[in-house]
């Protein structure tokens, strides 16, 4: 049974959590590992049922650090993989979140937030990971965050993420919230999905990127954490090793910029005020923008489908056509900072923040604006 | 047997030498037995995953010609079985240390053997964190001197090779490296077990543990050896020696096999 008979009818009511699992299969995904945790635990309970029936492996390890380390260790192998987890999950899995940027693993993470710190509210939407999952593990790095604002979403952008983790050969990250994970809605499954894989040549890889060797094929891979030379051995204390690859790493995602970053736009022709929003705060960002275009206000609403890399170029252009641009965020503040950094003074950055589960209300957002 | 000189071409990354080893290090005797028993079974090293964590034993896999994915601290147990889960027909060894193995990464170990995962796993057990500079470990010896324990170490030390025994795994074994034919042998046996084999190495590290404990030549460290281990059939008249020897070798269903026949069973 191939991965589309297993998903089933075409057009399915389910929760985002299910969504983003056929949206793996879809994209290639082969193995899953996993740990309960609240909201993400139906992501491993789904791929438990549907992946062996496909052919592929899915387990349930003994801590969010095993299960993220079981990942990039079968995607050595050459499978496309994927784990799912909720904040304290997500904190544990930082170490080798930075060893697959540093091995060039290419692999999914998704991350349903819930609100924390800590233990936080366990069945309750945040977006309180956005700093951590651009900045969460030690060292200079880059990789791609994307954030779906509905079911449909969750799926496309599990597909995209697995495409441009094979591209890119960097983790990618699905980052959406318990409201998108647990909210069901109406979607529609393609027949076929565009697919990428690592390269395997010099060819067919981007630039900045290298081919990729998976293990069994007698190409005596060697694969470090260490600081390495392009032949992949040990050198730690050349300043030069050091700083071509890491400036590598991050080029190879900032300087491809055009093809990562995603935004959905609406009412942006003649607007003088804009709302930037992403996830589940989207929905009363797009709300809030047509309340005012029927009270005669030019106001458009910015989506972002790409989190990280962040894309300092847009947002500066924006403030150059824009007076005041309204940030939509379920947190104190987080992608809000990089956008006042981008506008640098061109246009008035003001930050709507709900904490606490609560999703803004759309004549909160109105409020500010006025 | 071959001589050194023999094996060296073919099963080792020459560029990569020499080791990062210390003089008198006990790991070159565990890499020298694990090729041997490699070479011996006639496997195939384009089939062969080495995966390690972090310390000095973990280097060990890098010096191996083969697939190798040095990992991070404590985690090469969950690694493997990724690699393991995703492609059952490769052979995957882990190299790990009595710190990355039952400190750090205990956990992975008890769960990796829990499951009967088929790895290899091979710990080099030297009783002190050595690549640090000779902290006290989970396995370091009451009475020891470390850095970390300047006036004597009192904690309760883990038996590791029991440990592996009452967590369940399909086999066990304990030698040191003052025993190498021993090991070689052990590493023979531990490969054609299906399930989850463990093999503890009782190892010197001459420049951080012995040297704090009085122990300076590393002669009389290969013979400290042999002095306080005892072969596991006599152990009982002997109960302050080590045992060594093979604690378990039992057939026991290996988690890729359940795996493939659940999925016989459930795909249409």
């Amino acid at each position: 049974m191939n991965a589309r008979e297993a998903i089933g009818d075409t057009v399915q009511f389910v929760q985002g959590d299910k969504a983003c699992v056929y949206g793996a299969l879809l994209a290639g995904c082969r193995f899953f590992a996993g740990y309960p945790i609240t909201p993400a635990t139906e992501i491993a309970e789904e791929m438990s049922r549907l992946l062996p029936l496909i052919g592929g492996t899915s387990i349930q390890m003994e801590d969010e650090i095993g299960s993220i380390s079981a990942v990039v260790g079968a995607a050595w192998t050459g499978a496309k993989a994927m784990t799912a987890t909720s904040g304290p999950g997500f904190s544990l899995m930082q170490e080798t979140i930075g060893y697959a940027v540093m091995t060039e693993t290419p692999c999914v993470i998704v991350d349903v937030q819930r609100g924390g710190p800590s233990t936080g509210q366990p069945t309750r939407a945040s977006q309180g990971d956005v700093m951590q999952a651009r900045y969460g593990s030690h060292g200079d790095y880059e990789l791609i965050v994307l954030s779906p604002s509905s079911v449909q979403e969750a799926m496309e952008l599990t597909i995209r993420a697995f495409n441009l983790s094979e591209t890119y050969r960097v983790p990618a990250i699905l980052l959406t919230e318990e409201s998108i994970g647990h909210m069901r809605e109406k979607i529609t499954i393609p027949d076929t999905v565009p697919l990428q894989s690592r390269p395997a040549t010099e060819d067919e890889a981007a630039p900045h990127v290298p081919p990729f060797s998976p293990f069994g094929r007698g190409k005596k891979a060697f694969v470090t954490g260490l600081t390495h030379q392009d032949n992949g051995h040990p050198s730690t204390d050349d300043h030069e090793v050091h700083d071509r690859l890491v400036r590598r790493l991050c080029a190879k995602v900032c300087e491809n910029m055009d093809d990562i970053f995603q935004a959905d736009t609406v009412r942006m022709d003649d607007a003088d005020t804009v709302i930037v929003s992403y996830g589940i705060s989207a929905r009363p960002g797009r709300a809030a923008s047509e309340m005012a275009a029927q009270a005669g206000r030019k106001v458009g609403a910015i989506t972002l489908k790409t989190l990280w890399p962040f894309n300092y170029a847009y947002f500066a252009e924006l403030a150059q056509r824009v007076d005041h641009i309204v940030v939509v965020e379920m947190n104190c503040g987080m992608l809000y900072h990089s956008i006042r950094e981008a506008a640098a003074g061109n246009a008035n950055v003001t930050l709507v923040s709900t904490l606490g589960g609560k999703v803004a209300d759309p004549t909160a957002i109105l409020e500010v604006i006025r | 047997m071959k001589q050194a000189s023999e094996l060296y071409e073919t099963y080792l990354r020459t560029d990569m030498l020499p080791t990062i080893l210390c003089s008198g290090c006990g790991a070159g005797v565990v890499l020298n037995a694990t090729i041997r028993a490699i070479d011996s079974l006639k496997m195939d090293l384009d089939n062969m995953v080495f995966v390690s964590g972090i310390g000095c034993s973990s280097r060990l896999g890098a010096y191996i010609n083969a697939d190798s994915l040095h990992t991070t601290h404590g985690r090469a147990i969950a690694y493997a079985t990724g690699v393991k889960a995703a492609n059952p027909d490769l052979e995957v060894v882990v190299f790990t240390g009595d710190g990355d193995c039952v400190g750090i990464g205990g956990n992975h170990f008890i769960h990796g053997i829990r499951r009967n995962i088929g790895i290899n796993v091979i710990a080099i057990n030297n009783y002190n964190y050595g690549m640090t500079g000779g902290q006290t470990s989970p396995s370091t010896p009451q009475g020891s001197v470390t850095t970390t324990t300047q006036y004597g170490a009192f904690e309760h030390p883990f038996d590791i090779a029991q440990l592996a025994k009452t967590a369940g795994a399909a086999y066990v074994a304990r030698w040191t490296t003052s025993h190498p034919l021993q090991l070689q042998k052990a590493i023979r046996k531990g490969f054609s077990n299906k399930g989850f084999c463990f093999i503890e190495v009782l190892s010197p590290c001459p420049t951080s543990y012995w040297g704090r404990n009085k122990v300076r030549n590393p002669e009389e460290m290969y013979q400290w050896y042999k002095d306080h281990t005892i072969p596991i059939g006599r152990a009982e008249e002997y109960p302050e020696k080590i045992p060594i020897g093979e604690l378990v070798n039992v057939e026991k269903r290996e988690w890729t096999e359940q795996w493939a026949s659940l999925v016989r069973k459930v795909s249409p």
